[in-house]
């Protein structure tokens, strides 16, 4: 049983690997799009097979390691606990999905293009999976880097500028966060091979004792990494031009998925080091997000391009995540577990519908679309749930995390949920609002020539729908897999 | 010492077929570092009564091996571009061994006045080699440049080092005897250390004395600047390094506010500028200040890590500079643009060079990373035990940060850019300089995954010395 949990700790990590490198060989663009089909479904099932694990009762479930850079006490340590089961989970069914969603569109050197897509799922896998920090680091990177090619290469006309701000943006906090993971480092105790060691445990001791001082700037050399990568007001500026710009795969696996990495890595790596500075920065932290939060609805609401409406959007719910997380309740960060898999499978479905709008009107700009609830039924029926459960009605996935997240943070302030409750509003006012402008009301010429989607893609959209409702009805499963890691975080801040 | 073998090589290959000899000679020189730092090797090679003059440890030896293997694959690379730069082949060999033969003797000198022959011998061949394309313009201007503003560096050097000498309580030469104590510092020390310190920053072209840098590597010869730009600055600082470490090591919080000074001014400094350059050449002379800023870290923290670090930055710079180099004198046009298309055209060039590029940034999974990765590492460790400069390292890091820019721009033209030349912007690229870009590049990714194949090499030897 050990050794098999081993072993998927690993393939998930490296089968993306060699999949996409494999990829990069494969000449022929058919044949590279269906071998990454094939090779995404496998890490599924992979992925899949490993749910059914739980796991020991230990604190990391499945790790493995072997000493990598042995002088200075990093090694390569991978574990499937409760979070990275869920979050790997979501990264595998993910992948599918996209491929099949935009299996029509053609690219040129499609085999760079996918080899690069596994190789992101690759970094997006280990960084989930990693219980150490350098190696953590070392993934955190990986991801960003084939994300950087795929906008720069295959995106839309501004896409230099905009992916180029993206990465600076993303780099320089990186950088940062290295400092700080250094400077931990350096407080932690050795090992019988070096003076220091990388190791997460090790990270978790030192917490008691770093002197508050040095809490409070390393907290921040962190969370400005975190932050950028969620992103959270004032950090989010590069967010919507690089979703606008990005070819739409690679959106999807930004937005769905890669911002996940931020909200993930606070619960790995940021409560439980620096508890105190937490609990002292709690109220600004919370602040930020919740401003971000109606800011990006107020945007959101006047937005005219599809696709930077649902990146607004985007940026609001991820900033009721990043408060809720802050308030340190137990509540309030399970519902961030289960809104982290919800968020991403329903803004995924929102993305796919927004390309197969612009595939064949050829348009972005709401104001330009109208009445396609005529020419195609079906597009709208699964539009108006993924709407929906994007304005996390009851039934929907999305209503558990955010109930559960706005409880967190009714327990912790009355007025932050006051005004962070407003942004439920605004969301019903600006999805509400873009579903009558594009799906109802007169179909104008451009929308004339539609034809309703085809089966394969009503099967995708299909599979996106039952995952709402099964997580929205049942979300029972998603909270037992969680717990523990939530529980173990939290009694950190239990005095 | 491997200075003998140096000078007989240089004098032999005034005949004939220059570059072969030069690699041959170099592949011994290799082979015969190799095993003397091979523990089971019967006979120290170097073994040479020198009145303890110079020192040969492990660490150094280390060091000249990646300089040599750097210049064998320098020379590999570039063997051909150096028979074109003029008609005296032979001579420019010679000069590059003279080159090396300094590096030698700056790598493991043991008294102040083995640091200035080393430095000068270093110097004065590449004074020439910097003018040698006589037709030029802009390489002559270069060259007197050079050459004035060495000289007086030089005349720098021998002051501070009178003063060292009449001002130590010893009246010795030898650094390590110098015994300067702890927490007093005499005026005379202190002027004499100013004085080196000066001099040594104008050699690793470090800001305010960095000047001279950008014209002279932009005006000479392609190939002389990459040796020039690489191997050279990376043995001045290791010079450096030990000049500090052994001799002003005690006292170091007296100067560490200057050497605070220099790094932060020539990280900015170099990473600003080279934003704005159009020129890759340029660019990369800026480039090389600013990695100097971060080498310059090193003298810093002054830690077993740091040493380490110099030591990986050595290798990983060197590496990646020398490649990028190499492409770009291949190429016609050396504006940002004439990268354009490079991708569709010249994908192996491409793809190296964006490996190389990466590494320059610091992108992890490249020796690049790791470089940065340790220098950082022993910054901050000096931090946590001396008093508080942790914005000189959030500094070094937004540098980084900034120095993707100017990095990704050239990725960018490369692979997002249409060629505006419709024929080619490559002169002709044989499949052997191919061969070797790759493995360059597969050097530095090894380095970057498996750093502790050289830094192990270290601290074996640390134990054991």
């Amino acid at each position: 049983m050990e050794s098999l949990g081993i072993r998927f700790t690993e393939l998930l990590i490296w089968f993306p690997l060699v999949a996409g490198l494999i990829c990069f060989i494969i000449r022929d663009e058919r044949k590279s799009r269906n071998w990454a089909m094939l090779a995404s479904l496998l890490t599924l099932a992979v992925s899949i097979t490993s749910l059914f694990y739980p796991g020991n009762k230990e604190l990391n479930g499945y790790t493995y390691g072997f000493e990598w850079l042995k002088s200075i006490g990093s090694s390569y340590s991978v574990a499937l606990d409760g979070m990275g089961r869920l979050l790997t989970f979501l990264t595998a069914i993910a992948f599918p999905i996209i491929f099949a969603a935009t299996s029509k569109t053609t690219y040129k050197n499609a085999n760079a293009f996918y080899g690069l897509m596994l190789l992101m799922q690759c970094g997006l896998m280990g960084v989930f999976c990693s219980m150490d920090a350098l190696l953590f680091y070392f993934f955190w990177e990986l991801a960003l880097i084939p994300a950087y090619f795929l906008c720069s290469r295959w995106g839309g006309e501004r896409r230099i500028q905009a992916t180029f701000k993206f990465f600076v943006y993303t780099f320089t906090g990186s950088l940062l966060m290295l400092v700080g993971i250094i400077s931990v480092y350096l407080h932690t105790s050795g090992t019988a091979s070096s003076e220091h060691t990388f190791n997460i445990n090790a990270f978790y001791a030192v917490a008691n004792m770093l002197k508050p001082g040095e809490q409070n700037w390393l907290f921040w050399l962190f969370f400005i990494a975190f932050a950028i990568k969620m992103p959270i007001f004032p950090f989010h500026t590069w967010q919507p031009d690089t979703y606008e710009q990005a070819p739409t795969a690679t959106t999807m696996v930004l937005s769905g998925v890669m911002v996940k990495m931020g909200l993930f890595a606070v619960v790995r790596w940021l409560l439980p080091v620096f508890p105190q500075a937490v609990l002292k920065f709690d109220n600004i932290i919370i602040a930020l997000s919740v401003i971000g939060m109606i800011y990006a609805s107020l945007i959101a609401i006047k937005q005219d391009d599809l696709k930077r409406f649902a990146a607004y959007s985007s940026i609001a719910h991820i900033g009721l995540m990043c408060a809720a997380l802050f308030t340190v309740k137990q509540v309030g960060v399970q519902g961030v577990m289960i809104q982290m898999f919800s968020h991403g499978i329903n803004i995924i479905g929102l993305w796919i519908v927004i390309d197969l709008i612009e595939k064949q009107t050829g348009t972005r700009k709401i104001s330009m679309l109208g009445g396609i609830a005529h020419k195609a039924p079906g597009l709208t029926i699964l539009l108006v749930v993924i709407a929906l459960a994007n304005i996390a009605l009851p039934l929907t996935n999305a209503f558990v995390g955010e109930f559960m997240m706005f409880t967190g943070l009714f327990k912790f302030n009355v007025w932050f949920t006051a005004i962070a409750g407003l942004s439920i509003i605004l969301a019903a006012v600006y999805t509400l609002n873009m579903v009558q402008k594009v799906f109802y009301g007169e179909a104008n010429s451009l929308v004339a020539g539609m034809t309703d989607i085809s089966m394969g893609q009503k099967m995708v959209l299909a599979t996106i729908l039952i995952l709402i409702f099964v997580a929205g009805v049942y979300p029972k499963p998603f909270f037992d897999m969680t717990n523990e890691v939530v529980t173990n975080v939290l009694t950190r801040f239990i005095k | 010492m491997g200075v003998v073998m140096m000078l007989v090589g240089a004098f032999v290959k005034d005949q004939r077929l220059p570059k072969y000899l030069a690699m041959a000679g170099l592949t011994i020189i290799l082979a015969a570092n190799c095993l003397e730092l091979h523990d089971g090797f019967p006979f120290k090679i170097f073994q040479f009564d020198v009145k303890e003059m110079l020192l040969v440890n492990s660490r150094n030896l280390i060091f000249l091996t990646v300089i040599f293997f750097c210049t064998l694959l320098y020379f590999m690379l570039n063997g051909r571009d150096i028979e074109k730069v003029g008609s005296s082949v032979s001579e420019y060999f010679a000069l590059i061994f003279f080159v090396l033969c300094g590096v030698s003797i700056a790598a493991t000198f043991n008294t102040l006045l083995m640091l200035f022959l080393g430095i000068e011998i270093i110097s004065i061949p590449l004074y020439i080699l910097t003018a040698s394309d006589k037709r030029n313009l802009k390489s002559n201007e270069a060259g007197l440049k050079y050459f004035l503003m060495g000289a007086f560096s030089t005349g720098i050097m021998l002051m501070g080092i009178a003063f060292l000498y009449g001002g130590n309580e010893m009246g010795t030469f030898y650094i390590s005897q110098m015994h300067l104590g702890i927490g007093k510092m005499p005026p005379m020390i202190a002027i004499g250390l100013v004085l080196l310190l000066i001099s040594m920053s104008f050699k690793v072209s470090a800001a305010p004395f960095h000047f001279w840098t950008p014209d002279v590597y932009d005006g000479a010869p392609t190939v002389f600047t990459s040796f020039m730009a690489t191997i050279v600055k990376v043995a001045a600082f290791f010079a450096f390094v030990r000049l500090f470490e052994n001799s002003f090591g005690t006292i170091q919080p007296q100067w560490q506010t200057l050497i605070i000074i220099i790094t932060a001014a020539t990280l900015l400094i170099g990473n600003l500028t080279a934003v704005f350059q159009q020129s890759v050449k340029r660019m990369l002379a800026y480039s090389s200040i600013a990695q100097a800023g971060f080498m310059l870290l090193a003298i810093f923290a002054l830690n077993d890590m740091a040493k380490e670090g110099l030591l990986l930055y050595a290798a990983a710079y060197s590496l990646a500079s020398i490649g990028l180099f190499a492409i770009l004198v291949r190429m016609k046009d050396y504006t940002i643009d004439g990268f354009n298309g490079l991708a569709k055209e010249q994908p192996v060039l491409a793809l190296t060079a964006t490996v190389f590029l990466l590494s320059l940034t610091g992108i992890p999974l490249t020796a690049g990373f790791q470089a940065k990765f340790f220098m950082l590492m022993a910054a901050i460790q000096n931090n946590t035990l001396t008093g508080h400069h942790t914005w000189l390292v959030i500094l070094a890091v937004l540098c980084a940060a900034i120095s993707a820019y100017y990095y990704f721009r050239i990725i960018q033209a490369m692979y997002f850019k249409e060629s505006n030349d419709p024929e080619g912007q490559v002169w002709d690229v044989p499949n052997s300089f191919k061969t070797l870009l790759i493995i360059t590049a597969v050097l530095i990714i090894g380095l970057g995954v498996l750093p502790h194949k050289l830094t192990d090499w270290l601290w074996y030897d640390a134990r054991f010395n």
